[in-house]
């Protein structure tokens, strides 16, 4: 079901961990569809000196962090940026459709950590990751129907797309 | 190395003994059940003696009671739209429960489509439903209830007598999906007291694409396919009479060794159980301790999702299933997970280990020994683990 490729980096994920002195984090997390996702990174000279991730989902979804944090590692800020969920997809060799909302996940959660590095350098403050205080997570809550990739709003367990209980 | 297969409720080996009689049904090359000449007859003695067989195998005192299909999913779709459709002069009102397969929810949800109205009782921890709430939910309406046997999912055993009372005191029909029960623990439609009872032939080792609806005589269904008067008029189409032929050797076979296939599975699931706390830690087995099937065991395991750890074990040639959505091509956590008050994260942490009677208790030892190795690298992935246990420290 799954392509050589994302079994390898299932299988031996790059990157796997916490920095703890990281410049900006971003955390997405998911409760509807059960995926769940961090990404760490350490900033010099607006470059990704360095990226772990620590993820809570399927095989789908543990290949798509290390691919991302390979794909991520060493360009400047603005390439970073530039990075899609189909990069990831792609790289990976594709996903079976009702998995690509995974690699969704993946980019939202690069762009969020990357996002919070800027916000912590403009001197914003910085929002507690234990604590009540939570970044906006809202555009990576959604879920997708895994069928045929409607948007399935929280709390509907029918999708509108292909009429199919999810 | 070979596979351990844990995962017999997605598929069971055939019995060599059911093989070889369905490689001979082939090699007879028997004609169709339905034809008034000798070679019609010939196939016609074969299916009767497999109808006497299964309805043997849940005591049926008719073997006409039993309706060949094929399959659990189809003799479920009988069961509940042949009643709703047969019955709609009289009421359009169905009882069932919160944990029932898909196959009952989404022919529930096709009837309502139909304008008939659909009662869902809950279920306690464990999974059971009580039969108080059953008898709350029948109204004058009330044409049908359905409540599974046992659950797919945690192995959770149905107080099926006890609301089958119920129903014949309110004159209305009690079905039961019993498609993971049948052969699997013994099963007596008298006893139980049920109209109408699925099954399918693969969970007590026959072909898989063969099942049999139990209908209580006198009880009218319409049939899903028009056509011929087959089945007694229940289910048109020329009969699979090999598979068929399978599941009445499937059948024999299974009422010869129940008691001995009962043993060793409770063996396994035991040994399983008592070990189990020395190599994982924070888990939750799912499913009533008492009234469970003898062949699973549903464990949720905190911090992980549980198609990672299929994945992990299948590199180590071990098979098992998982309740989890990613894996299931769902979008959320199972309906019966949730439903037994597990939260999303830990629904989506579940494996469901289903022995068959070909396992050792060296398999589970095997099973265990990577399963500790694979929680561990999956956990050492997982943010869930991390936060929890930042949070643990702080605490302390």
């Amino acid at each position: 079901m799954y392509s050589k490729t994302v079994m390898e980096h299932f299988k031996t994920p790059k990157n796997v961990g916490v920095l703890d002195d990281a410049d900006g984090v971003g955390e997405l997390g998911n409760p509807l569809c059960g995926d769940m996702m961090t990404i760490y990174l350490k900033i010099e000279e607006e470059h990704i000196k360095d990226i772990k991730f620590q993820t809570f989902g399927c095989g789908a979804a543990i290949a798509v962090s290390s691919m991302l944090t390979e794909i991520a590692k060493g360009k400047s800020l603005d390439e970073a940026k530039q990075i899609t969920n189909k990069d990831v997809a792609e790289a990976l060799e594709g996903l079976p459709k009702n998995k690509l909302h995974c690699s969704n996940l993946g980019a939202d959660a690069l762009q969020m950590a990357i996002k919070d590095y800027e916000d912590r350098k403009a001197g914003k403050p910085k929002v507690k990751a234990d604590g009540e205080e939570k970044p906006d997570q809202s555009h990576g809550e959604k879920c997708y129907c895994p069928y045929c990739d409607t948007e399935i709003p929280e709390g509907n367990t029918f999708c509108k797309g292909c009429t199919l209980e999810v | 190395m070979k596979i351990i297969n844990l995962d017999h409720i997605s598929a069971t080996p055939v019995l060599p003994e059911v093989q070889e009689a369905m490689i001979e049904a082939i090699k007879m090359n028997y004609g169709n059940p339905s034809s008034q000449h000798k070679i019609g007859d010939k196939a016609a003695e074969a299916l009767n003696a497999a109808r006497e067989s299964v309805a043997r195998l849940i005591n049926s005192p008719i073997p006409k009671e039993v309706v060949f299909t094929s399959g659990g999913t189809e003799s479920v779709n009988l069961a509940v739209k042949g009643v709703a459709f047969a019955h709609s002069n009289k009421g359009n009102h169905i009882v069932t429960s919160n944990v029932e397969h898909n196959v009952i929810l989404r022919s529930l949800r096709r009837l309502k489509m139909m304008d008939y109205h659909v009662t869902s009782v809950p279920v306690d921890e464990y999974g059971r439903v009580n039969p108080d709430h059953v008898a709350k939910a029948i109204k004058d309406e009330t044409i049908l209830v359905s409540i599974m046997h046992s659950n797919n999912e945690i192995g959770t055993i149905q107080p099926i007598e006890e609301i089958s009372q119920i129903t014949k005191e309110k004159k209305v029909l009690f079905h039961t999906d019993a498609v993971d029960s049948v052969g699997v623990v013994p099963i007596d439609v008298q006893k139980l007291g049920v109209d109408l009872l699925s099954f399918a032939s693969n969970p007590f080792y026959g072909p898989a694409g063969v099942g049999g609806l139990y209908i209580r005589r006198g009880i009218k269904v319409w049939p899903l396919l028009d056509g011929g008067v087959q089945e007694n008029n229940k289910r048109a189409g020329s009969e699979n009479l090999i598979g068929i032929i399978g599941m009445g050797v499937a059948a024999e076979l299974t009422l010869r060794d129940m008691d001995s296939r009962l043993s060793h599975l409770k063996k396994l699931r035991e040994k399983l159980l008592q070990e189990l706390p020395q190599y994982l830690t924070e888990y939750h087995i799912n499913g009533h301790p008492e009234y469970c099937l003898p062949n699973l065991v549903s464990v949720s395991i905190k911090y992980i999702e549980g198609e990672s750890v299929v994945l992990m074990l299948d590199e180590d040639d071990i098979a098992v299933s998982t309740r989890s959505a990613c894996a299931a091509g769902a979008l959320q956590a199972s309906h019966v997970l949730l439903s037994i008050g597990r939260d999303f994260a830990d629904a989506q942490g579940t494996m469901v280990i289903t022995f068959g009677v070909n396992n050792t208790e060296d398999d589970i030892h095997r099973f265990l020994t990577v399963l500790k190795d694979s929680v561990k690298t999956l956990r050492e992935i997982s943010p869930l683990y991390t936060q929890t246990n930042a949070a643990k420290a702080a605490q302390a």
